[in-house]
């Protein structure tokens, strides 16, 4: 439809990206990815003797435990044993951030999925027929499922959380427009296409080892030693890989490691227990539910002049991650705005759900959908068009976040008026208008969506990890981090930065697994934040080896190190190459006896935040962007297509422009589907109702865009991202809210009538009810 | 014995032919390539070709291996994707994967490379709308999609260069291994050997039951019937056509004169489920579900079908489809009885026929409301109509009434909106997971009326009809 025919900028820069593309590096485990040889946890070869495990988990969200028979199921053949929280040595209990998360139900559930025994038997399908044999008798208790009720009952995690910037009571009264409303943004779930799993080993002398499909291997190790009331030193958590996390297998791979370590404990045995689908989608948490209600006030000029919210997040029975991820939400509520006066708060509200828990944004994106609704809203009744309001409101350098943070090197316009004047977005805006114009069964809708989002974990002492690195005899390299990888290509940027230091061929550099025993006291992979903090720390330990190489070489060829540099797996000298191979300078340095191992720490420089003040820099930087998207709705039948996403990224200097595009494209088709066609359903009793994949729908190759477009605006870079290259895994998920806004426009273009409605996701029933309202 | 070939190799097996393919490949055989998402045909991470000897040569297609008895490998080639990798470099369709970075966590890949391997290998025409059919039952989950596509695209760009189908060439430019070529030969020694099957369950594609009680089909008797030939084959005769009820969607999709009969046929087939899942999913298994949904059910209620049900003396009686149902999930089936065909009326000039269906995801998703329609018309006067629709009653709807009415009715807004006002009265959607009451009887009615605005573009708009309603 929008043809960019005459756009010869666009082209170019489209020609650019491509080209970069076809140089860029593939993601290393794409080899043995295609051939199907990659391991996952169900992959590993098993022992001899191995058991199966599956979880017996509540059939109801909230009552008392009268009575549970597992006679039947004991008596079934090749069951082996039923483990329940009597059979827990150390502590029954699991919550990261709060101890309020039992890893068996005692004498109370709180929700449908809660764990409640593990069967062990000598396969899952004998292990899963005894699950059907177990008798269970529970007083039924009320359930809470949304957060509003939750409110209203006084059902709280913690305490509420509140940032504030200026005077927001006092600003609202010098304002030209006053709007108030409110909002819904539903769950996602992760559906990671590999289910949750943990393979447990017994070794000598009470010692565990596990191979965990987590995102937290230190959180699964920790928590072992604390269930099962040992040393951390005893426990071993070893990931190769994950088939997805996404913020799932942050917190939610632990409770099923410390099952099958808790099985093998008793059993002396080793344990596999691999969640089936249904199971891990009754049992496991999901994006949080949030319930909110907005006041936004605007100067006759269309600023944002002040803006209060209130975020009731459905955070389930349990803390998990809720209230670091309420916290994100206060970071967010303005997204790439400054507005001068501000209040927000944020509830966690307990529920009778499963825990809810880390999503990629991690509460961002449920905060920027109120404001980017806030701003529609205002828009409508104003009778302007809502980019109008979003570019007189953009960030600017020097201004100052809500949460005292000063914005630096600020890309928000830049990335606005990019993205405007690459894609011609005045034409675009005219071309659906004429559409409509000319068209009833079918309307478009275009809308903008900037993004700004902040990097680095906002518990501040989170930020930091280790690199360890072994150059080994014969030249070659093995480089154990704490980063997990999951697709998002981690380990190929730590190849890329031994690579680039040592100069050599990545045919010499091994990313080893993730094992606590190599890298202790890891913060989990997340917060987008991954490759900066372990790419640090490799680039430090690597940076170590090299200066000692250089000595080495220095000394033998008898130059003052400084005029030693390694260039293509040969040592020059003064800028000549000289005869000393890469392999050679590595014999010579154990003939020196000179350490070739190397263990480097980084920490975040710079971040703080004080919570008693809520007023920090708890960012090392922010990734900012900006996407126009374009659908078309059927008006006979509710459904809708995208024909474009158009988006101006700040990747800062990107390191691996293929991997971080796959970031954005993946990203982005994530938030759509939250937007859109994902819609997670309990019923009254809290009973997951979307509980497979025939009832929940992410989408599939026809749902995504026809043309996604992501050029990448020209910045800098910043020093804390890692050789500049900025942190990409959760930012651009939040341009997929555009998609919300453009069907809401096209419905609007069909319907005048239709009055605005903040309720995600826009599913073709919502449509469709919109259209004929 | 079952006994078939597993990429290069002979496997005999007296394992339970009612376990999963899955479970045998990954488990039994350690080919731990082809993964578990799902288990129930929606994500395709254990998508396998299953080669069928056809006269001289191998077809292949792709099935989800999750919902597929391993009694239905029996006389077949069945590949993994371990059984297409090349020694010391990549296929074809898996540098396509790798150059365009379509893979990331990689969980999902063995089964996208599985299945376009199995395009390469197909009889479908090379053309990038074939591929991305090929593909259409995978999800992915990391990549959003775009970088697949250019992989599709690789894929179709590579295979432009073959100008006849033939295993030589594939195997030439590295699409699939050397010993495909020895397959046929080697399957032509299996192929008679008889499998000696108990009573129990009828079994024919699965792609239902096994979503519905794989645990129980694995641990109780079953008796496949997808092999059984009387069962299969599509037919016509004197405007007439036979369908048997072994025939899976994706017979009917390849049938060259259905399509020229129904010309949307395949933008219609391609609503229902996947590629995978139309590989081997029966009319009959559709039929019997019964599911008041079932697309294909809604499809032959609309043609005004007729179905042949033989009992285990081959005695046989014929039923109309539209009075074949009773309540949920009920039906005029008799123990031991199987639906042997359906059998219906081909359109003719004046008459047309419309199939429409809205689900939360356009395709591979179940339907909040499917609908179809064949009307017949004369001088702008409908001569017979019968309309079907799903999702708004206890049993796959035929709609008695509606129908009824038009007949005899002149073509015009008025004669639609009235038979609208009957057709809301005779369904009673509920609320559920795939649409409230309100948004069903709405949908009912715009996809009434969509029937109308497809078929007569130039009679009717919606503008039309919503003016009015």
């Amino acid at each position: 439809m929008h043809k960019n025919k005459e756009n010869k900028v666009l082209d170019t820069k489209l020609d650019a990206v491509s080209k970069s593309l076809k140089q860029s590096i593939k993601n290393l485990d794409s080899y043995t990815h295609v051939r199907g040889e990659s391991l996952y946890v169900d992959d590993v070869n098993i022992r001899q003797g191995t058991f199966h495990a599956v979880v017996f988990d509540s059939p109801k969200a909230h009552g008392k435990i009268k009575s549970i028979d597992y006679s039947k199921a004991e008596a079934l053949d090749g069951v082996e044993r039923i483990f329940t929280y009597k059979d827990v040595p150390g502590k029954n209990e699991i919550g990261g951030i709060i101890p309020d998360e039992p890893l068996f139900a005692e004498h109370e559930v709180h929700f449908w999925g809660m764990p409640i025994a593990l069967i062990i038997a000598e396969s899952e399908f004998i292990a899963r027929k005894a699950r059907d044999l177990i008798e269970i008798d529970i007083e039924e208790l009320p359930v809470i499922t949304t957060a509003k009720e939750a409110k209203a009952k006084g059902s709280f995690i913690n305490a509420p959380r509140s940032f504030s910037l200026g005077d927001t009571e006092k600003a609202f009264t010098d304002c030209e427009y006053v709007f108030e409303g409110d909002t819904f943004s539903n769950g996602q779930e992760h559906l990671y296409i590999e289910a949750q799993g943990a393979y447990a080993e017994p070794l000598e002398n009470g010692n565990i080892k596990v191979t965990s499909s987590t995102q937290g291997p230190t959180s699964v190790q920790k928590t072992i030693a604390q269930v099962l009331g040992i040393a951390m030193h005893k426990i071993e958590v070893d990931v190769t890989r994950l088939g997805g996390g996404f913020g799932g297998k942050e917190d939610q791979a632990t409770p099923w490691a410390v099952m099958a370590a808790l099985a093998t404990y008793h059993l002396n045995q080793s344990v596999k227990l691999i969640l089936n689908r249904h199971d891990d989608l009754r049992m496991t948490g999901k994006r949080h539910p949030y319930e909110s209600t907005y006041k936004i006030g605007l100067s006759k000029e269309l600023k944002i002049l002040a803006y209060q919210t209130e975020f009731l997040q459905n955070s389930g029975a349990a803390a998990d991650l809720s209230p670091a991820i309420a916290e994100r939400t206060l970071f967010h509520a303005t997204n790439s705005y400054y507005v001068p006066n501000v209040t927000t708060k944020v509830l966690s509200c307990k529920t009778n759900l499963p825990p809810n828990t880390a999503f990629r944004g991690f509460g961002g994106p449920q905060g920027m959908f109120v404001i980017e609704s806030a701003i529609a809203k205002a828009a409508s009744e104003i009778g302007v068009s809502a980019r109008q309001i979003q570019e007189a409101n953009l960030l600017d350098e020097n201004d100052t976040f809500s949460y005292g943070q000063i914005a630096k090197k600020v890309e928000a316009k830049n990335t606005w008026h990019s993205a405007k004047n690459i894609f011609n977005s005045d034409a675009l805006e005219q071309e659906v208008s004429d559409f409509n114009k000319n068209n009833t069964a079918f309307k478009k809708g275009v809308s903008f969506m900037p993004i700004t989002f902040g990097i680095s974990f906002t518990n501040t002492p989170m930020n930091h990890a280790r690199a360890l690195v072994h150059i080994y005899l014969d030249g070659s390299i093995g480089i154990s981090t704490a980063a997990v990888e999951m697709g998002q290509g981690v380990n190929t940027k730590m190849m890329q930065i031994a690579a680039d230091i040592f100069s050599v061929s990545i045919e010499h550099i091994k990313i080893e697994t993730t094992n606590t025993t190599r890298v202790a006291n890891t913060s989990p992979s997340a917060a987008s934040s991954t490759a900066d903090l372990n790419g640090k720390a490799t680039l430090m330990a690597c940076n170590a080896l090299l200066e000692r190489l250089k000595n080495v070489a220095a000394a033998y060829l008898k130059v003052t190190p400084e005029a030693i540099v390694l260039k293509d797996e040969f040592v020059y000298m003064n800028n000549e190459k000289t005869d000393v191979e890469w392999k050679h300078l590595i014999s010579m340095a154990m003939l020196e006896r000179v350490a070739l191992t190397e263990n480097a720490h980084y920490a975040t420089p710079e971040i703080h935040f004080d919570k008693t003040k809520e007023k920090g820099h708890p960012f090392a930087y922010h990734v900012y962007g900006t996407a126009i998207t374009t659908t078309t709705i059927d008006c006979t039948r509710g459904t809708y297509e995208f024909d474009s996403v158009k988006i101006v990224h700040d990747y800062g200097k990107s390191m691996s422009e293929g991997i971080d595009l796959g970031q954005v494209e993946g990203a982005l088709i994530q938030g759509m589907g939250w937007m859109t066609m994902e819609e997670i359903a309990y019923n009254d009793e809290g009973k997951l109702l979307s509980n497979a994949l025939s009832t929940y729908k992410i989408p599939d190759i026809f749902s995504v865009p026809k043309s996604v477009e992501v050029i990448p605006v020209e910045t800098k870079g910043h020093e804390l991202a890692i050789l500049k290259s900025k942190a990409v895994g959760e930012p651009p998920l939040m341009y997929g809210i555009g998609a919300y806004f453009a069907l809401q426009n096209a419905i609007k273009a069909f319907n005048p009538n239709y009055d605005l409605k903040f309720h995600a996701p826009m599913t073709p029933e919502k449509v469709l009810m919109s259209l004929y309202s | 014995m079952i006994t078939f070939i597993l990429n290069n190799k002979t496997i005999k097996t007296s394992d339970h032919s009612g376990m999963t393919l899955l479970d045998f490949v990954r488990y039994q055989q350690r080919l731990t390539g082809t993964k578990i998402g799902c288990r129930e045909g929606d994500c395709g991470a254990c998508t396998l070709l299953v080669g069928t000897l056809k006269h001289n040569t191998v077809e292949y297609k792709s099935i989800t291996s999750c919902i597929s008895p391993l009694g239905n490998a029996h006389g077949k080639h069945i590949v993994t994707v371990e059984g297409t990798n090349l020694k010391g470099k990549l296929t074809s369709a898996q540098e396509a994967m790798k150059a365009n970075y379509a893979t990331q966590c990689g969980f999902c890949t063995p089964g996208f490379v599985v299945a376009l391997t199995g395009f390469a290998l197909s009889n479908s025409e090379n053309n990038y709308e074939n591929a991305l059919n090929a593909i259409s039952g995978n999800i992915c989950r990391c990549t959003g999609y775009k970088a697949i596509e250019k992989a599709a695209h690789q894929v179709v760009e590579k295979l432009e260069n073959q100008e006849e189908k033939s295993s030589k060439w594939l195997i030439d430019n590295d699409f699939i291994p050397e010993y495909f070529e020895s397959i046929p030969e080697r399957l032509k020694d299996i192929e008679g050997k008889y499998l000696n099957q108990s009573k129990g369950k009828f079994v024919s594609g699965g792609t239902d039951l096994y979503v519905q009680k794989a645990d129980h089909l694995a641990d109780n008797d079953v008796h496949l019937i997808a092999e059984k030939e009387y069962l299969k084959g599509i037919s016509i005769e004197n405007g007439i056509c036979t369908i048997g009820t072994n025939s899976t969607v994706s017979d009917l999709w390849n049938h060259k004169a259905l399509n020229t009969y129904f010309p949307n046929l395949k933008k219609q087939l391609k609503l229902v489920s996947s590629e995978q899942i139309r590989n081997m999913a029966s009319f009959g298994g559709n039929l019997v579900n019964a599911s008041p949904i079932g697309d294909m059910t809604i499809f032959f209620l609309a043609l005004n079908s007729e179905i042949t049900i033989s009992n285990e003396n081959q005695k046989e009686r014929t039923r109309e489809l539209k009075n074949f149902y009773q309540g949920y999930k009920t039906f005029d089936l008799n123990e031991g009885e199987l639906l042997k065909d359906i059998t219906f009326k081909l359109p003719t000039k004046q008459s047309f026929f419309n199939f429409e269906k809205v689900c939360k995801r356009t395709h591979l998703d179940i339907a909040s409301v499917n609908s179809a329609i064949q009307l017949s018309v004369e001088n702008d006067t409908i001569t017979e109509a019968h309309v079907s629709i799903g999702g708004v009653a206890a049993i796959p709807k035929y709609l008695h009434e509606t129908s009824a009415f038009l007949t005899g009715q002149p073509l015009t807004t008025e004669t639609i909106l009235k038979a609208n006002e009957i057709l809301q009265k005779e369904i009673s959607p509920i609320s559920d997971v795939r649409g409230t009451t309100d948004y069903k009887r709405l949908l009912a009615r715009q996809l009434f009326f969509a029937h109308f605005t497809e078929l007569f573009p130039k009679h009717f708009t919606l503008n039309d009809f919503i003016q009015h309603a």
